[in-house]
């Protein structure tokens, strides 16, 4: 859900500066431009729509409009909006999906394929570049070249069709220090592993999976564009909230028995789960079989 | 050329101030020659606790616009002739520090003191990340307390993140302070535990302040508390601080006032 604030040169400015915090933010998600209560015509909605596709930001749907102002031309006018999690369904999704989903392909093909899937994955590592890790303080001191937030999977020169075929083909984000209160660590396009913990108040958001060596204090955000089978992983759990694609709990939702065990959240049914990891805990058996 | 080290806490009232003038305190009781530099523009203390609150004639905006020269803006501690305090302008706001300016004040101190210990603001804005931009290594002063803590964490993120020794890449240090720490009440859980605080922050412990009445009531004197009350449990805390900051090794223990108490009655005794 977007909503633009009067004046307009000041939101798409705010709009333009969140981006290079955290650019792909938006990539292939369903949005929804909520116009309630800002009087905007016919032309305004328009204006503002062409000025998000500038930015690949596609509207899927109109909420707060009034219908006459609205034609075919426009998206749909919508009530009660909420986004949906299924990314496949979506038309607009941009190169993102589009390379998660070749690549998905191509990792379910057999040898017989090898060489075409080497290929079509060389072709998504070099165009995928590396993640990114944004601070919502700084984003220039904690780009992916800082020490300590290196891209597991990616070299500075692009990948080698070898390599790429034998790496991983949505790089993930390897995180070497604490993530503190306050910063963001996004990937984009595959998992974060942090080896520190993750603060009261610091967030982290992936297209695929998180796992977390130290304690989880803040908020994961994992499979942001969809991915239902993405987890979430952590080796002491007192997370504030835990998210997967739509999906989310916060802390007076789970467990209280849970906290600061070892924990795994994951999507099952359309219910967002969280169960201890250890094997020995009887409670965690249970869990997973149900 | 003298070690540059910022005072900061995020979060306001947990002492960045009184550690800022016991360490620095502390420091030149060793002979070491010290500059303590209020950053709080616009809500100077350190001048009250450094009891020099009648003798600020310029200050730190001052200096920075280069109106006058750092020699003119510099107070000397009655006490210790080896400290220097630099104030904060009470009539400004942050913004009218520059950051061109601060750059070639603590320039000017690095040459001529020991140690500069800038004392931060609180929060997380300009005056905070201007007071640790230039720094070598930072203090973070952290209460056993859940938002001190992760005020702390934050501020300890920003350090690694806005300061010019993280722009270069190269390592931050930073070193925790744990002040207003009191044994009882931590041993019924009232308040964080020292392990519990030190493994959110993952930064090693320079010192351990208990909370004690001395410290007030050093303010008041406006006298940093390693001056007022040497033996008293938080200048014993902060001396060792000081020790441990110069390189040298000592055991960690929090000072207590019933030993305190003793030696005063030892001490009377003998002076009778």
């Amino acid at each position: 859900m977007l909503k633009p604030e009067p004046p307009l040169a000041g939101w798409l400015a705010e709009l333009d500066d969140w981006l290079t915090r955290s650019p792909g933010f938006f990539t292939g998600k369903p949005l929804i431009l909520d116009v309630a209560g800002l009087a905007f015509t016919r032309d305004d909605i328009a204006g503002v729509i062409a000025e998000l596709r500038t930015r690949s930001i596609r509207i899927l749907g109109i909420e707060g409009a009034d219908p006459a102002t609205l034609d075919d031309t426009l998206p749909p006018l919508l009530t009660g909006g909420r986004t949906s999690g299924s990314v496949e369904a979506i038309e607009a999704v941009e190169a993102v999906a589009r390379r998660a989903q070749a690549t998905k392909e191509a990792a379910t093909r057999e040898a017989a394929a090898k060489e075409a899937a080497a290929k079509e994955a060389a072709e998504a590592a070099k165009a995928a570049g590396e993640p990114v890790a944004t601070n919502s303080a700084d984003p220039a001191a904690t780009s992916s070249t800082e020490p300590g937030h290196k891209p597991a999977n990616a070299t500075p020169n692009g990948p080698t069709p070898e390599q790429a075929a034998s790496a991983s083909r949505v790089p993930s984000l390897l995180v070497e220090t604490p993530v503190r209160s306050g910063q963001t660590i996004m990937n984009a396009e595959g998992d974060v592993i942090i080896l520190g913990s993750v603060a009261s108040g610091a967030e982290v958001i992936a297209a695929g999976s998180i796992h977390v060596y130290g304690a989880l204090r803040g908020r994961a955000l994992a499979g942001v564009y969809g991915n239902a089978s993405a987890r979430i992983f952590c080796r002491r759990f007192e997370a504030e909230l835990v998210a997967i694609s739509d999906f989310h709990k916060v802390t007076e939702e789970i467990e209280a028995g849970l906290r600061q065990k070892p924990v795994q959240a994951w999507l099952s049914d359309n219910e967002l789960k969280v169960a201890s990891l250890d094997q020995t805990d009887k409670e965690a058996i249970k869990w997973q079989k149900s | 050329m003298a070690e540059v080290l910022v005072v900061t806490s995020g979060k306001g009232g947990v002492g960045k101030t009184t550690s800022t003038a016991a360490l620095g305190a502390a420091l030149a009781q060793t002979g070491r020659t010290v500059a303590v530099v209020d950053f709080d523009v616009g809500l100077r203390n350190l001048d009250l606790v450094m009891g020099a609150e009648r003798r600020v004639v310029y200050d730190l905006i001052n200096v920075a616009n280069g109106d006058v020269r750092l020699q003119q803006a510099l107070i000397r501690d009655k006490r210790i002739e080896t400290m220097y305090l630099l104030a904060a302008s009470q009539t400004r706001d942050k913004d009218a520090l520059s950051e061109e300016g601060v750059r070639r004040v603590i320039g000017e101190l690095r040459d001529r003191f020991d140690w500069v210990i800038c004392d931060s603001p609180a929060g997380i804005e300009r005056g905070a990340t201007l007071a640790m931009r230039y720094a070598d290594l930072a203090v973070v002063v952290t209460n056993p307390e859940v938002s001190s803590v992760r005020d702390s964490d934050r501020i300890i993120g920003l350090l690694d993140s806005k300061t010019i020794k993280a722009a270069r890449g190269e390592r931050m240090e930073k070193l925790l302070l744990l002040t207003r720490y009191d044994k009882v009440r931590a041993g019924r859980g009232d308040m964080l535990g020292i392990e519990d605080v030190l493994e959110i922050l993952s930064i090693p412990l320079l010192g351990i302040v208990p909370e004690s009445e001395e410290v007030l009531r050093a303010s008041n004197l406006g006298a940093p508390v390693t001056m007022s009350n040497p033996t008293s449990a938080p200048a014993r805390a902060y001396m060792d601080a000081a020790r441990r900051l110069c390189g040298e090794s000592i055991a960690m223990t929090i000072p207590s006032e019933r030993q305190n108490l003793l030696s005063k009655l030892f001490g009377g005794r003998r002076a009778a």
